[in-house]
């Protein structure tokens, strides 16, 4: 394909002339007269030519052939991602043009499918979080965390972070780096929470189920917390687990972040992903990212905006609670589609069978030789399990018989010995347990 | 060729809007009648384990009331009529300065959802990611020759998020140095984003007036230029849609200062195959692949803002990289931790990879001759709508303009019409509102970027809409004023809404 313009581009060799003369210049090269001549790149751009539609498809059906995926492996890996069944309805509606290529909402009259679309995210997230206000989310699970913790700063007016073990490592290098320019004590609470949080604490941080798929007492982390004066900002990286489990809202948590690629969003590499975070009311002021609120027209029909925006960088500038701009929309759209599809008590009955899931594999590897559960903490579809020789040698033996086992936790976590992270979800059959328990016990 | 139509014609004619059938529709909560199921569930083939048992009764949910039971049935006429309450560029222009609202390819779409992409995993070796690893090792390769940059991070998740990976880097590489900076200069003009992106990284911003001819002159960064100074963060073209012809004289005062030069790469659309942010004296920039590189914007998101900087820069980038096996490593791709210096992770996992694959696909699609038929195309649409609308409207900074031109609402003054009216007027022609109210240093800013997507014709319907205005300006004020008078809703009241946050529905709460 050479010479044509892309048909992307709509202009005839006619519309190019009529609109060169109409600006009174001779060509194309003259619009570029404000460019010094010294600064123009005098070659074309070392790219591989363009290709036919046909042949970038080919290209990246090739590209993505070379992956695997949950459609060509039985799937265990979560640890932050998790692999579950989208409903069909979700992609064929979530694909209509009309929210696809949208802007950001700044014109409500115009844009009022996805402003309530945002306003019933927010109400769907203050559901499952026991809290009062939701944003129209953020970037992922990692940056919703670094957020609410510059947030419980701002509120607290303190600038010292405990982190409860059980952060995804990941979630913790992130809050690392949003910190790392700013005068802050970040405290690793691994002999306690009690003893790790002092008066000069801003915030516990805490990821429910943890890293390691175990669920601890809220509660008790609250009452750490609030008896010096800090927040608790609870993590869920497995947003599903919020239909299983009290909400942290009701907890004592003050912030609730985290992931919600579990409903409804492709695994896609990790992103695009879906961070959220809600909170109490009283620190709405406070919050980063997108808010959309209820209105009324002149003629009082109810309509949605997005509101508060005195928070924001374009009104705030250097004093706005974040730099983001942009929300996950697209992906914040699939959520809510599943959710309303799953609904009051699917989303419930889902849970219930992931977590029936993990207790008949976890049954599995207690009466299997050579495999162990290291840790003895409840779980909910997550759970470390011990195996004979080494994680990478069970996963290799897991992998020959098509099955993505789990992450290896010999970098993540040395102290369990031999041990890899399993998750099952919905899509993890009886039969594909059984395998995964055989091919890890080496059995 | 173009056959606009005149003034007199009205909206219908001069924008194609019109009327049809159109659905009121509630919110899903409202919808809700218990016992509707709009799911399906396997039969459980492992035996019912009850989570009261292990976790204790107090751990576990009771029910879920928040959520609404619907059939898949209501679920898909929801969604769907919501839809159609959505403005769209596969509608129609949407002209948003600054913003880049071009076409969306659908075969980026197609590919983006292939298995081997949309069910892969983050975590997953890489020995079973060979594709996506090779994905992003080329399209590195490929961002970095359009910019000139040397190496592109590929993770920031947006443009605001590449910003500040950025600045991160610029702190990084002076704390290395053993110096302590403790300003950013931005431009009057500049994006909101990027004094945030300072703050963030703990500097205070020093604002640089832009010469009245609305670019950056040397002098003015040369006055506010000191040791204390870490970078210079410039758009360019700037955000009146002026390319800034000081820049390699202001990269080299900054540079002779010690300091940086940050390049906001939202306006990079303008530059393919022209011009190389690199080659200018940019030391580190972000890309918008959601602007420049055609993935859609999806009613705000996601973005993704890859990072690009120079080699000096490139000890500091986050990660993982990716890195080509050589020699006695074997064949294909691994991740790259080998940066010391990183300034570590901004994202769980590699950024918004979806996005990745689509702006793959579209260099692809383009090739060198296509990227730059982009920047002539949109730049020449850019002039075109500036040469027909001067003559109605006033044009704070007449000059040429690259990818975007920049109305003010002056000669509006006598009518009491503002730029905030006139832009939900142009909603009753059948049109997305430019940018509106900014760049700050504009009264009453329309900010128009037509993209190179906009076929003659439609510039023509969309100036014939603008003169059309101008006139009811002058005759007919009060129905400016009132606009938009043809959607299902009216003018919102904004004001309400920020003093009186509703932010969630609640069932006793319905009637309001």
């Amino acid at each position: 394909m050479t010479g044509d313009r892309p048909r992307y581009i709509p202009h005839t060799e006619a519309d190019v002339r009529h609109m060169l003369d109409v600006i009174g210049v001779s060509d194309l090269d003259a619009l570029f007269a404000c460019v010094p001549e010294k600064l123009r790149l005098a070659r074309a751009l070392d790219l591989p030519r363009a290709a036919s539609e046909q042949e970038v498809v080919a290209e990246l059906s090739r590209l993505a052939a070379r992956n695997a995926s949950s459609e060509s492996h039985d799937w265990f890996l979560g640890a932050g991602t998790y692999a579950h069944y989208v409903p069909a309805a979700v992609s064929a509606l979530a694909s209509r043009a009309e929210f696809l290529t949208a802007y950001t909402p700044y014109q409500p009259e115009i844009s009022q499918g996805t402003l309530q679309t945002i306003f019933e995210w927010q109400t769907m997230v203050c559901a499952l979080t026991g809290m009062e206000v939701s944003n129209a989310s953020l970037y992922d699970g990692a940056s919703a965390t670094a957020e609410a913790v510059l947030m419980a700063m701002r509120i607290t007016r303190r600038s010292r972070v405990v982190v409860a073990p059980g952060l995804h490592p990941h979630y913790a290098d992130v809050l690392r780096c949003y910190l790392r320019a700013l005068d802050v004590e970040i405290a690793m609470a691994d002999a306690g929470l009690e003893a790790a949080v002092d008066d000069r604490t801003a915030c516990l941080v805490v990821q429910q189920p943890a890293f390691l798929g175990t669920v601890s007492d809220l509660r008790a982390a609250a009452a750490a917390a609030h008896a010096r004066g800090a927040l608790l900002i609870s993590v869920t990286a497995e947003a599903l687990s919020l239909a299983l489990l009290r909400a942290p809202g009701e907890l004592g948590a003050d912030i609730a972040c985290g992931e919600a690629q579990s409903f409804g969003v492709p695994m896609s590499l990790g992103g695009p992903a879906l961070g959220f975070l809600a909170c109490r009311e009283r620190f709405v002021r406070q919050m980063p990212g997108r808010l959309c609120g209820q209105t009324e027209d002149a003629q009082g029909r109810r309509g949605f905006v997005l509101t508060l925006s005195t928070r924001e960088q374009h009104i705030r500038r250097e004093k706005a609670t974040s730099n983001i701009c942009t929300n996950q929309g697209l992906c914040l759209l699939l959520a809510t589609i599943y959710l309303s599809l799953l609904g009051r008590v699917g989303l419930r009955r889902l849970a219930r069978i992931n977590y029936a899931k993990a207790e008949h594999a976890k049954a599995r590897v207690r009466e299997t030789r050579g495999l162990r559960l290291p840790l003895a903490a409840p779980t909910f579809n997550e759970f470390a399990v011990g195996v004979p020789d080494s994680g990478a040698a069970a996963l290799a033996r897991a992998e020959a018989a098509g099955i993505v086992g789990g992450l290896d936790l010999a970098d993540y976590a040395p102290e369990l010995g031999p041990a890899v992270l399993v998750c099952t979800t919905e899509l993890a059959s009886r039969a594909a347990i059984d395998r995964l328990v055989a091919a890890l016990a080496n059995r | 060729m173009s056959d606009a139509k005149t003034p007199a014609d009205g909206p219908e004619a001069i924008g194609f809007a019109t009327r049809g059938l159109a659905w009121e529709e509630p919110l899903s909560f409202e919808r809700s009648v218990p016992g509707r199921v709009g799911y399906s569930l396997p039969d459980l083939d492992v035996p019912e384990a009850d989570p009261a048992s292990a976790l204790g009764a107090d751990a576990v949910r009771e029910d879920l009331p928040g959520l609404p039971e619907l059939s898949e049935v209501d679920v898909v006429r929801h969604f769907t009529r919501l839809s159609t309450w959505n403005a769209a560029v596969d509608l129609g222009l949407y002209p948003l300065g600054s913003c880049t609202m071009k076409y969306n390819p659908k075969v980026n779409e197609q590919v983006a959802r292939l298995p081997g992409f949309a069910g892969a995993h983050p975590l997953q070796p890489p020995a079973l990611a060979q594709g996506f690893l090779e994905l992003v090792w080329k399209l590195e390769r490929q961002l970095a020759e359009i910019s000139g940059m040397d190496r592109v991070s590929l993770q920031p998740a947006a443009g605001a998020q590449g910003e500040l990976a950025g600045i991160m880097m610029v702190r990084a590489h002076h704390e290395h140095r053993g110096e302590r900076r403790s300003r950013v200069l931005v431009p009057d003009s500049a994006h909101g984003t990027n004094p945030a992106s300072a703050a963030l990284n703990g500097y205070s911003v020093t604002t640089v007036t832009s010469g009245r001819d609305g670019v950056l002159h040397p002098d003015a960064v040369a006055a506010a230029m000191g040791p204390d100074v870490a970078a210079l963060m410039i758009t360019n073209p700037n955000t009146l849609g002026l390319f800034e012809p000081h820049i390699a004289e202001i990269c080299e005062i900054v540079h002779r200062g010690g300091g940086l030069v940050y390049g906001d790469g939202a306006n990079l659309n303008a530059l393919l195959g022209i011009a190389r942010p690199g080659d200018l004296g940019i030391d580190v920039m972000h890309f918008n692949l959601h602007k420049t590189f055609s993935t859609p914007h999806g009613g705000g998101g996601p973005g993704s803002g890859p990072v690009g900087v120079v080699n000096a820069l490139a000890p500091y980038l986050p990660v993982p990289m990716v890195r080509k096996l050589e020699g006695s490593e074997g064949r294909g791709y691994a991740l790259d931790y080998e940066f010391p210096h990183s300034i570590g992770r901004l994202h769980a996992n590699f950024g918004n990879v979806g996005m990745l694959v689509r702006a793959y696909a579209y260099v692809r699609s383009l090739g060198p001759d296509g990227l730059r038929a982009c920047a002539e195309m949109a730049v020449l649409n850019a002039n075109y709508l500036l040469a027909r609308l001067r003559d109605r409207w006033h044009v704070p900074y007449d000059r040429p303009v690259m990818h975007e031109c920049v109305l003010s609402d002056k000669a509006l003054e006598p009518t009491g019409v503002t730029t905030l009216d006139v832009a939900k007027r142009l909603i009753d022609y059948g049109y997305h509102p430019p940018t509106v109210y900014f760049p700050l240093i504009v009264h009453g800013a329309l900010m128009i970027e037509p993209t190179e997507s906009e076929p003659l014709e439609g510039l023509d319907r969309f100036v014939a809409a603008l003169a059309a205005i101008a006139d009811e300006a002058e005759h007919d004020p009060e129905r400016v004023r009132g606009a938009p008078h043809r959607t299902r809703r009216g003018r919102l009241d904004e004001t309400r809404a920020a003093r009186r946050p509703v932010l969630r529905w609640q069932p006793d709460a319905a009637s309001s």
